[in-house]
């Protein structure tokens, strides 16, 4: 697993180019080092002077998912991770640089779709099997070995250290508290009896939903990427608490689906219902964090892009307004560090709670 | 929007990456840091109920001692009480012995005395006998000296024993 995760890593470091791009020279505002976004947007647009912002543009741009990692921009060079694009259509297996790709080019009969941002086959328009490499599973790639390494390190100290002489130090005293508390929260949840089956998976949710929700605050590579608020994160996780509650289930929670003990007239609903309900738990878990997590990001996204939309009304205005959205992009930031830890929390607590009442015994 | 359509790639990546990570972290991170911890967490509760019990001990052999203590002082005090006690006693003893001694001898004493002074007036008695014969001798002699008196003597002295003989 780390093998392939670094071998992944070298093949897109060849791929960092910085290639200038001619007749870039329409920046929004000139000087200003804060819109390399809308120079990628606008820059061969040189009929216009000065041009409405793209907020919708750039805050999707962030939120969004990419076959390029766009680091920087420094003057008129744009600083880019070119991803390997890995995918099978029609014509087979085809592994190459995303660099072949940019600015609309088709390659081996294949071209990012400009409306959906996804690759498509030319002549058919249709979506190959796409498992490229993009800027989201990169993140992925990166947090999961940090994660692996942290929880390895830990795991390493509590083996080499005596533990009934000897205080956690160095990475074990800053892991321990989050690892403990997901485990006694999973005691006090689950019971007594079985929780340690769960604590694992519980401990392993609540700090990869923590690790990447930090990763996303981060601004600049290798965070910024907006992993915990993509819908096919959240719904893999939410799907691994699913199946961890229904297939260890009890019988005595199938039996209090399926056959409850009510009046004979509700026999026939509450099997709907209790179903209904039961699939509507990962959803909402999906939806809960998913949104959350995405809706602190837009937020952000505004606050900072509210200086480029300001830039056209002067300098008096665009210079109190940079004050106000930088004191509220603070603001929004401590309270996003503070969410991203609910969020995690929540995920955790509610998964606990359900797998603990799927290990109901009966009274 | 594509944001609420989950992307096939991710998903994909996103089982991949997330059961690898989870099933090392499974194998070799999370149950080895929680039995360390729980184990620590078992020591130190056992650790704390051994020293409450301690103390608890501690506090019984602490009036223990306070205990033995007060039973030390206690006997000592008897014990000087019945030394004194013993001492006087003995003193008592010793003294009406010596009393009873002395009265003893004194009794010794005063019997001899009276021994040695019955003897000492016998003594006395038998010398002025017989001094006071050996003076009624000589008185006798010088009296009689002349054969007249003697006659007269022998004649009152007859004369005597018979008046005695007569009246008796």
């Amino acid at each position: 697993m780390i093998w392939s995760l670094l071998i992944s890593l070298l093949l897109v470091i060849p791929g960092i180019t910085s290639p200038v791009i001619p007749g870039s020279t329409s920046s929004v505002i000139p000087g200003s080092t804060g819109n390399l976004q809308m120079a990628d947007q606008v820059g061969h647009d040189e009929s216009v002077q000065e041009e409405d912002v793209d907020v919708a543009g750039i805050i999707f741009e962030h939120i969004g998912d990419d076959y390029e990692w766009h680091l920087l921009t420094w003057g008129d060079k744009h600083v880019m991770l070119h991803l390997p694009v890995i995918v099978h259509s029609s014509t087979g297996w085809h592994v190459f640089s995303s660099k072949r790709l940019e600015h609309g080019a088709s390659y081996e009969g294949l071209k990012i779709d400009p409306e959906k941002g996804k690759i498509v086959e030319v002549d058919s328009g249709k979506r190959p099997f796409d498992i490229s490499i993009t800027k989201n599973v990169l993140s992925l790639m990166m947090s999961s070995l940090l994660l692996l390494v942290i929880i390895l390190l830990t795991a390493r100290w509590y083996k080499k250290h005596d533990v009934l002489n000897e205080a956690p130090t160095g990475i074990a005293a800053l892991m321990e508290p989050l690892v403990m508390m997901v485990h006694d929260m999973a005691r006090e949840n689950i019971g007594e009896e079985d929780y340690r089956k769960y604590s694992p998976y519980l401990c392993m949710a609540f700090l990869f939903i923590l690790l990447n929700n930090f990763m996303g605050i981060v601004p600049f590579f290798p965070g910024g990427a907006n992993l915990t608020g993509n819908i096919a994160i959240t719904l893999v996780l939410a799907l691994c608490t699913f199946f961890t509650v229904n297939l260890t289930g009890t019988k005595h929670y199938y039996k209090d689906i399926f056959n409850p003990d009510v009046p004979v007239f509700l026999k026939p609903i509450m099997p709907v219902i209790e179903v209904f309900s039961a699939l509507m738990k990962p959803v909402s878990l999906t939806i809960r964090l998913f949104a959350n997590m995405l809706a602190g990001h837009i937020m952000i996204l505004c606050m900072v892009c509210i200086i480029f939309i300001m830039a056209k009304y002067g300098p008096l205005l665009m210079g109190s307004m940079t004050v106000v959205s930088v004191l509220f992009g603070i603001f929004l930031d401590a309270l996003e560090c503070l969410v991203a830890f609910i969020q995690a929390y929540v995920f955790t607590m509610l998964s606990s709670i359900y797998i603990g009442l799927a290990r109901a015994h009966g009274e | 929007m594509n944001l609420v359509t989950p992307d096939s790639g991710l998903l994909f990546w996103m089982v991949v990456i997330f059961g690898l990570v989870f099933f090392l972290l499974w194998k070799f991170g999370f149950p080895v840091i929680t039995s360390m911890v729980e184990k620590r967490n078992a020591t130190i509760e056992k650790s704390l109920k051994d020293a409450h019990q301690i103390e608890a001990q501690m506090a019984g052999m602490l009036a223990e001692h306070a205990q033995m203590l007060e039973d030390a002082r206690k006997e000592q005090a008897q014990i000087l009480r019945e030394a004194t006690d013993t001492r006087n006693k003995i003193l008592a003893q010793a003294k009406d012995e010596a009393r009873e001694e002395a009265s003893k001898i004194l009794a010794d004493a005063r019997t001899e005395i009276e021994a040695e002074k019955e003897a000492a007036l016998r003594d006395v008695r038998r010398e002025v006998a017989v001094l006071s014969v050996s003076i009624a001798e000589k008185i006798l002699r010088k009296e009689l000296a002349d054969d007249r008196a003697q006659r007269d003597y022998i004649d009152r002295m007859v004369e005597e024993a018979v008046r005695d003989g007569d009246r008796s």
